[in-house]
């Protein structure tokens, strides 16, 4: 029994190691507005959601399309993966109630919590079958086919029936019956529980019978250490059994940890859609690309965390990138630069952890890793300077970086004069293209841009500039254009000090 | 030959007290560490008793030899671990007996008891053994094997325990009832319940059972169960009843000393060996009863070593030498420079050469004594209403009472609580004694007259590293007689020398 509803042959590991660099990610990205927006308060669902996006980008394509049409699924039957999620949590709730197993040694104390809990579970797979009952049929994904299928053709009847049938003989309310051989010290060995209930009773009843086969004693009723030798004998008869049923508890448990993890991320999915869907903001399922090709193309995409933010819909981006490794992007403070880097970057993670994506279409390839370098606040552990403390942000980043990966720049480098960030920056990005990664830098090192911009003999990078009407309102759209020189400070000074 | 012990060659009496040299030479630790979890061998007083003949010692050597090789070594504690479990299997008089039990008991004693003594004669049969002990008790096992004692005493163990192990049987209890039946092919009920949740089955889990630890006492309630499988099997345990009466007595008691002794060989190997992994070395001393002309190349305090192998210290091994009259080393330098250590190590190197160990050292040629005396000073004793100046004389009058032209004495920092005339007096005086007694002698002193006292001294000085005289090297050398190396090196190390006092005082 297995619940294969994120890897189509594995199970979702929430102890997965995250990327290194996780913490810049949450940071630059701010994906924790986005992570809220999927969990609401609930812990579990936020951590899910954190650990499956940023996991996700080390997903293959088949994965990536797997979890596409489950969530096609969920957005289409919300109640009823709603409804899953609730039975999965309620046998987690009822194992705290009725599990005292942990903390009792004897075996027959283990025995009788564990066919009280396995009784509970055994209706709570009942509900789950039940549910596969009536919904199958409104789901196509391979993922819920064969979930349901699975639950319909393992929790048969008759199963259930076997399971009741073990957990009433394991009651011994006939007496115990265990064979033993004879060993050192003639002691007993090697105990066995054999089955004495139904129809195995009346078999070994007709032994008994013969009188002459057997011996019988009684211990007496005021004998204390009698009966607890026998007891003791007993325990260790049933020892066995006992934890292998509890242990078999433990499993199903296992299946219902793990499967209401693997709904946890599409829970969380259903809550964002909701709210995105609440302003109006569109989303798409994003077609993913091989690792090989370098492509970038969508249409209003947005960045999400922001939109959650300000709780309204807002103005997307529209590029079509192809066959190029380096985006510079220039123009206006305030003028969507940021906002844009963001969106690129949330957008990645999302489509590589199956999710739908914050545009009305996009398409990329994917990378396998993704990395943030953006400029930072002081450095408040005084002891390194700001492009010491950028530099060595870089250098930790060129130590992990593999093939394929997409690098987001955010005015990096630029705490030193034009000339030697520019240089800097340079060297860097030059090198970064050379081994054909992904590069998106957002600049306002005009040299630098300017020098990209004039030596791009093979065509391999391309040039936005964030817009500026005339009338110095921002339209927060980006547009394929030549690196300007200036990058209108004087019109933020002026609107901030509402000078003119 | 026939074989009787491979620790004597000719009877011997044991001593049972602790010789009193053990105290002073440290030895107490030494021998409790060796013997440690070998209390059941009751080994202390073969350590107490120093062996007389050169041929007993070469007789312990030999077979010692023939124990360092592993293959023997590990078969040889593969038999003790196997006598010591079939004395373990013994009924215990003291506990619940149940007969059918307490039956049982002895046959399985009795099956480890033969099982030890086949596959050690198994295992010492094709191994290259060369001392003439360990060859005789070979011999000894092999007849033992074939006498018809052993042979029947092994066929009836063997039917026995085939017929018993061959039993199973049922128990079905409910509630205070107990029944008990001979057993019918079932099938294991708790494979059958885990076969029903294997679809849900995973790696890894959490263990339920309960530990059952093997416990070979019964109580009342599985003795009665027992009753009853010897209802439902009256022939077999009839056998049993009938083996027991006529093997009540079946160990060989050669073989019984046997075990016993050959522990003496373990123990000291066992010790020695985590002294030897730290690159000390071992070896078998010439013993020499005529001639008092012995030499050690490295040897050491072995007391000593096993503290500061334990510690991860280094350890500092001393030679020693005497050559044609010379027979009384007088030691003397720096106090903690080494000077009771190295009396220490003669007395101990001569003490183990004379149970047949191998001894500390590269090689060594050691005298084999006939006692000997140690006199290290002494915390003053309240509860005897002597002087300790008295209580010395005394003791050290008793020594050069008792000892021969054949003893050693080993005198450590003595007479010091007297003035230094007194104690120049006596000295000479109980040298004069000493001399003439002829004895090998290693005499701690702090007192510069004995120092060249007659040809049969030699001067032995602890030293100080030569930069530094701060630093102990702990090395004992032969030195001439001055008595100056020590404080040559203090005023060195504050320029007060002649020459740095020259340099320094700049007229």
């Amino acid at each position: 029994m297995k619940v294969l509803l994120l890897y189509e042959n594995r199970d979702f590991d929430l102890k997965a190691p995250l990327p290194w660099n996780e913490k810049e990610l949450m940071q630059d990205l701010e994906l924790n507005i986005l992570l809220n927006a999927m969990a609401g308060s609930d812990e579990f669902l936020l951590e899910v959601a954190m650990k499956t996006i940023l996991t996700g980008i080390t997903n293959d394509l088949d994965t990536i399309i797997y979890r596409q049409g489950i969530i096609q699924d969920c957005l289409k039957n919300p109640s009823v993966i709603r409804l899953l999620y609730d039975i999965t949590e309620g046998a987690l709730e009822s194992r705290k109630i009725g599990w005292f197993g942990v903390f009792s040694k004897y075996p027959s104390s283990i025995l009788s919590d564990a066919i009280g809990l396995m009784e509970i579970f055994s209706d709570i797979l009942k509900q789950l079958r039940q549910v596969a009952d009536e919904h199958v049929n409104k789901f196509q994904s391979d993922g819920f086919n064969r979930f349901f299928t699975m639950l319909q053709k393992e929790l048969s009847d008759t199963y259930f029936e076997e399971i009741n049938t073990n957990l009433e003989s394991l009651k011994f309310r006939d007496g115990i019956l265990i064979s033993y051989e004879m060993g050192n010290g003639n002691k007993g060995i090697h105990p066995r529980l054999h089955q004495y209930h139904g129809k195995r009773k009346s078999w070994w009843q007709r032994l008994f019978a013969k009188k002459e086969h057997i011996y019988t004693f009684n211990i007496h009723p005021r004998d204390v250490g009698g009966a607890r030798a026998l007891s003791e004998l007993t325990n260790e008869g049933i020892n066995l059994v006992a934890n292998a049923l509890a242990q078999s508890n433990d499993h199903i448990l296992h299946f219902f940890k793990l499967l209401k993890t693997e709904l946890a991320f599409y829970i969380g999915c259903l809550n964002l859609h909701e709210q995105l869907a609440k302003m109006q903001a569109p989303v798409c399922i994003p077609e993913p690309i091989t690792h090989m090709e370098r492509k970038h193309a969508f249409k209003d995409l947005y960045d999400p965390c922001l939109a959650l933010k300000m709780g309204k819909r807002i103005i997307g981006n529209e590029i079509n990138v192809l066959n190029k490794n380096l985006v510079i992007i220039t123009g206006a403070n305030q003028g969507g630069k940021s906002t844009f880097l963001r969106s690129i970057g949330v957008a990645q993670l999302m489509m590589q952890s199956g999710m739908f994506v914050p545009a009305e279409n996009f398409q990329a390839n994917l990378c396998n890793s993704l990395f943030t370098h953006f400029k930072r606040e002081e450095d408040t552990t005084m002891n390194s300077g700001k492009l010491d403390e950028e530099l060595s942000r870089m250098s930790d980043i060129a130590g992990q970086i593999t093939g394929d990966s997409l690098l987001l720049f955010n005015e990096s480098f630029a705490a030193t004069n034009e000339r030697e960030g520019s240089e800097i920056a340079r060297q860097i990005v030059t090198a970064l293209q050379e081994k054909n990664l992904k590069v998106f830098y957002v600049t306002h090192l005009y040299q630098f841009a300017h020098n990209f911009y004039n030596n791009n003999k093979e065509d391999k990078a391309i040039f936005l500039r964030a817009e500026r009407q005339t009338d110095t309102t921002r339209t927060f759209k980006l547009k394929v254009a030549e690196p300007l020189q200036t990058s209108y400070g004087k019109d933020v000074y002026y609107k901030v000090f509402e000078e003119t | 030959m026939a074989f009787s012990s491979i620790l004597f060659k000719n009877k011997t009496a044991l001593i049972s007290e602790t010789p009193a040299f053990f105290v002073d030479l440290n030895l107490v630790q030494v021998i409790n560490t060796v013997i440690h979890g070998k209390e059941q061998y009751n080994l202390k007083p073969f350590f107490n008793t120093c062996l007389r003949d050169p041929e007993a010692i070469v007789y312990r050597q030999e077979t010692m030899k023939d124990m360092e090789k592993d293959e023997l070594f590990n078969c040889l504690t593969a038999f003790a671990t196997r006598m010591y479990a079939m004395r373990q299997q013994l009924p215990n008089p003291k506990a619940n007996n149940y007969k059918y039990q307490d039956e049982r008991f002895l046959l399985d004693a009795v099956n480890t008891y033969s099982t030890a003594i086949h596959s050690l004669s198994g295992d010492l049969a094709p191994m290259n053994i060369k001392s003439s002990g360990l060859l005789a008790f070979r011999e000894y096992l092999v007849r033992y094997i074939q006498s018809p004692v052993f042979t029947s005493l092994f066929n009836d163990t063997q039917k026995l325990l085939t017929d018993l192990s061959s039993i199973k049987y049922c128990v079905l209890a409910k509630e205070l009832k107990v029944q008990v039946a001979s057993y019918r092919e079932e099938t294991d009920y708790s494979a059958e319940v885990e076969r029903t949740f294997e679809k849900f089955k995973r790696e890894a889990i959490k263990d339920y059972s309960m530990k059952f630890t093997p416990n070979l006492q019964m109580n009342h309630v599985e003795a009665s169960i027992l009753e009853g499988v010897a209802q439902l099997y009256p022939l077999v345990f009839q056998q049993l009843s009938d083996f027991c009466t006529k093997y009540a007595d079946f160990q060989d008691e050669t073989i019984i000393t046997f075990d016993r002794e050959i522990q003496f060989y373990i123990a000291w190997l066992e010790f020695i060996s985590k002294l030897k992994q730290s690159g000390l070395s071992f070896s078998y001393p010439e013993i020499t009863s005529n001639n008092k002309n012995i030499y050690s190349h490295e040897g050491f305090d072995v007391a000593l070593a096993y503290k500061l192998v334990k510690e991860n210290k280094p350890i500092v091994c001393n030679d020693f030498y005497l050559k044609n009259e010379e027979r009384i080393f007088i030691v003397s330098g720096p106090n903690q420079g080494g000077k009771t250590t190295f009396a220490r190590t003669f007395g101990q190197l001569h003490f183990l050469a004379a149970l047949g160990c191998l001894v500390p050292g590269r090689e060594a040629k050691l005298f084999l004594f006939d006692r000997l005396f140690t006199h290290f000073e002494k915390q003053e004793n309240i509860t005897n209403l002597r002087s300790k100046l008295e209580d010395d004389l005394i003791r050290i009058h008793n020594i050069v009472q008792q000892a021969t032209t054949n003893s050693i004495i080993i005198m450590n920092e003595i007479l010091s609580s007297t003035t230094l005339q007194d104690a120049v007096f006596l000295s000479k005086k109980l040298m004069e004694k000493i001399d003439r007694l002829d004895v090998l002698c290693v005499w701690v002193t702090f007192i510069d007259e004995l120092l060249s006292f007659s040809e049969k001294t030699v001067s032995v000085v602890s030293t100080v590293e030569p930069d530094n005289s701060t630093i102990r090297t702990f090395k004992i050398e032969r030195k001439p007689a001055d008595g100056l190396a020590f404080a040559l090196s203090i005023a060195e190390k504050y320029h007060v020398t002649y020459s740095a006092l020259r340099n320094r005082i700049k007229l």
